[in-house]
């Protein structure tokens, strides 16, 4: 059965705007060939690291959800540490109630968009 | 001398402290999950110095301790949170 996963990562703020998009879209790509569904992502933008990580403090936040087979994560995984571009990642299963939890706050979100629009 | 006449009195009634019951904040108002991208909730659980807070300070329960204690370690890998700090609020 599938998992649903989340991951957040952070590149590197030096990339321009096509860079940091190629970036996403190589992620994207690998995990559409692992058979992975993304179900939600956001672009966080640059935002202001806690602490400095590899001596940047800034960084471009990144986060995908997606439902996978527990096996692919390893590779993929693999494929984040090897990206040079990414200073920072953390991959996460969620369970039903954080899935929960997150279609909550998808569902404020659009409210709030429809709201302003 | 009678009892009575020994008692102490006071002009303005003594403080005696009436504890207010801690009471876990997630039980009470039925959060299942803590989120670790939310920063500015998860403040409310470190002190000045980024260290977690006991949950005999807080009040929260032991499960729910557990995934505030998780939940503050992975905000801190994705540098929302200091590990170390100073003065933070």
């Amino acid at each position: 059965m599938a998992n649903q996963y989340e991951t957040v990562f952070i590149m590197t703020p030096v990339l321009s705007e096509d860079q940091m998009k190629e970036a996403v879209s190589k992620f994207h790509k690998l995990l559409a060939d692992k058979g992975a569904e993304v179900v939600f992502e956001n672009n966080w933008g640059l935002r202001k690291l806690a602490y400095p990580i590899q001596k940047k403090s800034t960084g471009f936040y990144y986060l995908i959800e997606f439902k996978a087979d527990g096996e692919i994560i390893k590779d993929i995984e693999v494929a984040y540490k090897r990206d040079e571009r990414l200073l920072r990642f953390l991959t996460i299963k969620l369970d039903k109630h954080s899935i929960a939890y997150n279609e909550k706050k998808r569902g404020l979100k659009s409210k709030v968009e429809k709201v302003k629009a | 001398m009678s009892a009575q006449n020994s008692e102490i009195r006071y002009l303005t009634p003594i403080n005696v402290d009436i504890k207010k019951k801690k009471y876990c904040r997630f039980k009470k108002s039925g959060i299942k999950y803590i989120d670790y991208k939310d920063a500015d909730f998860l403040l409310k659980f470190i002190n000045e110095q980024g260290k977690i807070l006991p949950k005999r300070i807080t009040g929260t329960s032991d499960k729910y301790q557990r995934k505030i204690a998780q939940a503050i370690k992975r905000a801190r890998h994705i540098a929302l949170l200091p590990y170390v700090a100073d003065l933070l609020k």
